[in-house]
Parts: structure tokens; C-alpha cells; sequence
């Protein structure tokens, strides 16, 4: 007979989500700590409306869901953004764009990506000028799936976030930093003649201070 | 020697006054725009948050003497400013300036604001300066003729005497000349920056104006010394025209209330374009300047 024990499935998301910061919670000083809680305390947010998604960041941000309660805001520029929202799929034009903005981001900066096509092209899966899988050209650090995600998903998107971060996650920047290589030679893949150039990027390769 | 507690407290009450009243702001808008908003520290942490960010990008020596010009200007005019009256104490160094130094000072922000995003070279900042200079040039003649026509009305320039020649409800400028007022309020509301004239960071049109290129640390120094300037602005205003303060809880008590009264100004009125707002300043506000001065020299 079936017993249940413990969690299944979905319901051990909080699990599995803080399960590999069990280790960072306690080398953390109490000015980490501190710093961290602020962090997550006050995200702005680069709404990148690449695609559909960007019709769910309105309610979200205005009466209806509200964000700013959860200190969620927009931002203007890159240069001023937490968190940059990708809002559905990646034409590859668009992700030259995507990288652009990403690489001006301050640190300690962050990745949300929304809806199926990011994860896995979603209804684009055989389109010859989508991105399939955002992870390979930008460190995501959360994915919503969906299609698309209510604005309530993406809320408890950024409550997940706000946890990890709080938690203590050094965030998908520090993994670009350490394996540029790999992420350049994925968007050059992709991107081809049409690369980027490197002048937002170069002083993440000379060991740029954080 | 009182100094040496008076300077850090003056500017830690203009900080914490800061971030309180602009925290309360963003729970004011969002009651009217039926949300419930951040919680009232919610500038704290965006202030010490972007402290604690990089700041990676550089334009040159000017783009980081910019904003630290910019936190100077509005820490010497919080220190010239006395915050409280029959007190020896929060007075700063108002003994040695004045109402016209003051004025002087509220300019030193968008100088180096000016120089940074020159430096900068971004076409969003230049065109955030651009809008601000030629707002500056609407609301400086009525906002300057109001503070002179104060000058002239009490025969003084020190805003120490002006307060002590206010002490009760009925001798209040507020009162005695409610016109000077009127003339004042509008530029004042231009001059915080806030709607319906901030087309300077206008966040859909010039992607944040002037502060388009900083993020991190600088962005941070810029967000405290606009809290505080604008701190410094709303006592310089309540030691003007209502009487000063005896105390920090009064203090406290009457610029919440201007402050209640500006916010409700800028809740309900949209953003003017740049030419929109200096017409009406040369109109409005100047017209009634004009009235003032003939009502406060002959009569």
C-alpha cells in the first residue's frame, strides 16, 4: 500500500532549491548577511521584452500583482538593473542585444528567464533563427516555465530568487565570469560574423574587480 | 567643538528624514494607484544596496568627481541651513552663511551633474542636462524673486533671524504674506525634481536622464545626495515661510506636512513638457511674483 513520507514531485521545490546552499549559509559573516538580505531586499528589474513574456510584466509591475511591494522595480538603464527579465524567445538578433545589455549590468546582477522557449525553444523548437536554450549564451540563474507564465508564477520567480539570495547564491555572474570562454564561444557559434565585440566584456577577461 | 556632533547629526536627520519621506511617497502613490506598495524603508535598501554593488564602467577623472561635486553642494547646504531655532544646537555652520549663500549652493548639484554626464558623452544624459538647464532658467527667476522678496519683507538675510521673527501662527510668512508662498511653491516643486516638471529623469523618455550612465556605488552617492538636498530644500522652505522649528519632532511634523502638500501636487498633475514648463513659469508664477513685490514694497 502506498504510504506518502515525504515530499513529491513539485512540493519539494524549496528543497531542492536551497539544497545546495546548505554548505554557503554558514561560511557567511554577518556583514554578508546583511548585504545579502539588501540584495534581495531590492531588485530592479531590466525587462527585456524579447517576446511574448513582455505582455506579462505589466500587470505585474502596475495595480493588479503589484511588485513593488516585494521591493521588484523597473528599471531605466542596464547599467542601473538587478535583474534582467527575458521575456520569452531568443531571435538570434535579439540575443546579440541580450548579451549587450547583460554585460553592462552591475554586480552582482542576475537572470530570469520566462516562459518554455527559453528553456527549450518551446514552440520555436525548429526554428532556424531562435536560440533554443538560453542557459548557453547568458547564466540563467531561475527559470518560469510556462507558456506563458501567469504574473503570478513569475511573483513566486522572484520569491525563489529573493530566497537564494538571501541564502547567500553568489548569482550566475560569477559563473560567467569564470567560464567566459565557454559562453563567447557558444554566441559565437550562433552569432557567427555577427558577434558582438568584446569592449562591455574585456574587463570581465583581464580579472575585472567585482 | 559643537560642531564636531552637530555636523554628523544634521546630516544623519536630512538622511533618515530622506529616505522616510521618499519611502512614505512611494506608499502615498501606490494607495492612489490602488496598490499597497513597499514597505517605508524600501529607499533604505535601495540606497545601501547600490553601495554595495560595482561599479565598473569609467569615463574619464570627471565622470566620479561629477556626483562627488554633486554630494558636496548638498552637504554644505544641509550644514548652512539651521534646522532648529532657540537652540544652539543643529545650527551647523548657518552663523557664517546665509539666505543668498544657500541659494548659491542648491546650484553646485546640477553643475556637477552637468560636468559628469558631459564627460560621460551619453546623448540620454546630455539631453537629461539639456531639459534641466532649461528648466533651471523657468524656475530660478520666480523660486529667487520669492527668497528676495522674503529677504526684503524682514529686512534680513539670515534665515536664523527670519525664524525668530516667526514665532507664532499669525506672524508665520505662510500668514503675514501667503502670496510669496504661492510664488515660491510651484518652482520649489520643480527645483525637488518632482512631477509635474521632472522632465530631467523622465524614465520613459531620456531612460533616466542624467543618471543613464551610473549604476553601482555612484548611482548610490547620487540617490543620497538627492534625499538630502531635497531635505535641505523642505527646511530651508518651513524656516522660511512656517516659522522654523523648536524641536525635531515639530521639524519633522511640519515638513511632512509640506511635504504631504507637494506630493499631493505632484500625484495628480502629469508631466509638463520642458517648453510647457518654463512658459508657465514665465507666466504664472512670475505674474504673481510681479503682484508680490508691489504688494510687499508699498503696501
Amino acid at each position: 500500500m502506498y504510504h506518502k513520507t515525504g515530499c513529491e514531485g513539485f512540493q519539494c521545490e524549496d528543497q531542492t532549491l536551497g539544497a545546495d546552499l546548505a554548505g554557503v549559509r554558514d561560511e557567511q559573516t554577518v556583514v554578508d548577511r546583511l548585504v545579502a538580505w539588501l540584495r534581495q531586499r531590492s531588485l530592479f528589474v531590466l525587462a527585456y521584452g524579447t517576446g511574448c513574456g513582455a505582455i506579462e510584466i505589466r500587470p505585474l509591475m502596475t495595480s493588479r500583482y503589484d511588485a513593488e511591494r516585494f521591493g521588484i522595480i523597473g528599471a531605466a538603464t542596464p547599467r542601473q538593473a538587478d535583474v534582467l527579465v527575458i521575456s520569452g524567445y531568443l531571435a538570434i538578433k535579439t540575443l546579440k542585444r541580450v548579451i549587450r545589455s547583460y554585460e553592462q549590468m552591475q554586480e552582482p546582477k542576475y537572470v530570469i528567464a520566462l516562459g518554455s522557449c527559453t528553456i527549450n525553444g518551446g514552440m520555436y523548437w525548429d526554428s532556424y533563427n531562435t536560440v533554443k536554450q538560453v542557459d548557453h549564451y547568458l547564466p540563467v540563474d531561475l527559470f518560469v516555465n510556462g507558456c506563458m507564465p501567469r504574473p503570478e508564477a513569475l511573483i513566486e520567480g522572484f520569491v525563489a530568487l529573493q530566497k537564494r539570495i538571501a541564502d547567500g547564491e553568489k548569482g550566475g555572474w560569477l559563473r560567467y565570469r569564470e567560464n567566459l570562454d565557454w559562453y563567447k564561444a557558444n554566441q559565437r557559434r550562433v552569432l557567427g560574423a555577427n558577434m558582438l565585440p568584446d569592449d562591455t566584456s574585456a574587463w570581465l577577461q583581464v580579472g575585472g574587480q567585482a | 567643538m559643537r560642531a564636531l556632533i552637530d555636523v554628523p547629526l544634521m546630516l544623519l536627520v536630512t538622511y533618515t528624514m530622506g529616505f522616510f519621506m521618499y519611502g512614505f511617497y512611494r506608499q502615498f502613490m501606490a494607495r492612489i494607484q490602488n496598490r499597497r506598495g513597499p514597505p517605508i524603508w524600501q529607499n533604505l535598501y535601495d540606497n545601501l544596496k547600490f553601495f554595495s554593488k560595482s561599479e565598473t564602467l569609467s569615463h574619464g577623472p570627471m565622470f566620479f568627481l561629477g556626483p562627488m561635486i554633486m554630494m558636496a553642494g548638498a552637504v554644505t547646504t544641509v550644514l548652512f541651513i539651521p534646522m532648529l531655532k532657540d537652540t544652539a544646537w543643529l545650527q551647523g555652520f548657518s552663523a557664517s552663511g546665509n539666505l543668498i549663500l544657500v541659494m548659491f549652493l542648491m546650484v553646485v548639484g546640477p553643475l556637477g551633474n552637468a560636468l559628469a554626464v558631459g564627460a560621460s558623452g551619453n546623448p540620454f544624459g546630455v539631453m537629461g542636462v539639456t531639459r534641466g538647464l532649461t528648466r533651471l532658467m523657468g524656475l530660478e527667476v520666480p523660486f529667487f524673486l520669492g527668497l528676495a522678496l522674503i529677504m526684503v519683507q524682514y529686512e534680513t538675510v539670515s534665515i536664523s533671524a527670519i525664524m525668530a521673527a516667526q514665532p507664532t501662527l499669525a506672524e508665520w510668512t505662510l500668514v503675514t504674506n501667503p502670496l510669496i508662498f504661492l510664488v515660491v511653491l510651484l518652482p520649489f516643486i520643480a527645483s525637488l525634481n518632482a512631477s509635474p516638471f521632472d522632465v530631467v529623469g523622465a524614465p520613459v523618455e531620456v531612460y533616466s536622464g542624467p543618471r543613464v550612465e551610473f549604476g553601482g556605488r555612484l548611482l548610490g552617492i547620487l540617490m543620497t545626495q538627492n534625499m538630502m538636498l531635497s531635505m535641505a530644500k523642505y527646511v530651508l522652505v518651513v524656516a522660511l515661510f512656517m516659522g522654523g522649528a523648536s524641536n525635531l519632532l515639530e521639524l519633522f511634523v511640519k515638513v511632512f506636512v509640506l511635504f504631504m502638500l507637494t506630493a499631493s501636487i505632484s500625484a495628480v498633475f502629469p508631466r509638463l513638457r520642458t517648453e510647457q514648463a518654463v512658459d508657465f513659469f514665465w507666466r504664472i508664477p512670475l505674474g504673481l511674483g510681479v503682484v508680490a513685490v508691489i504688494l510687499t514694497l508699498w503696501i
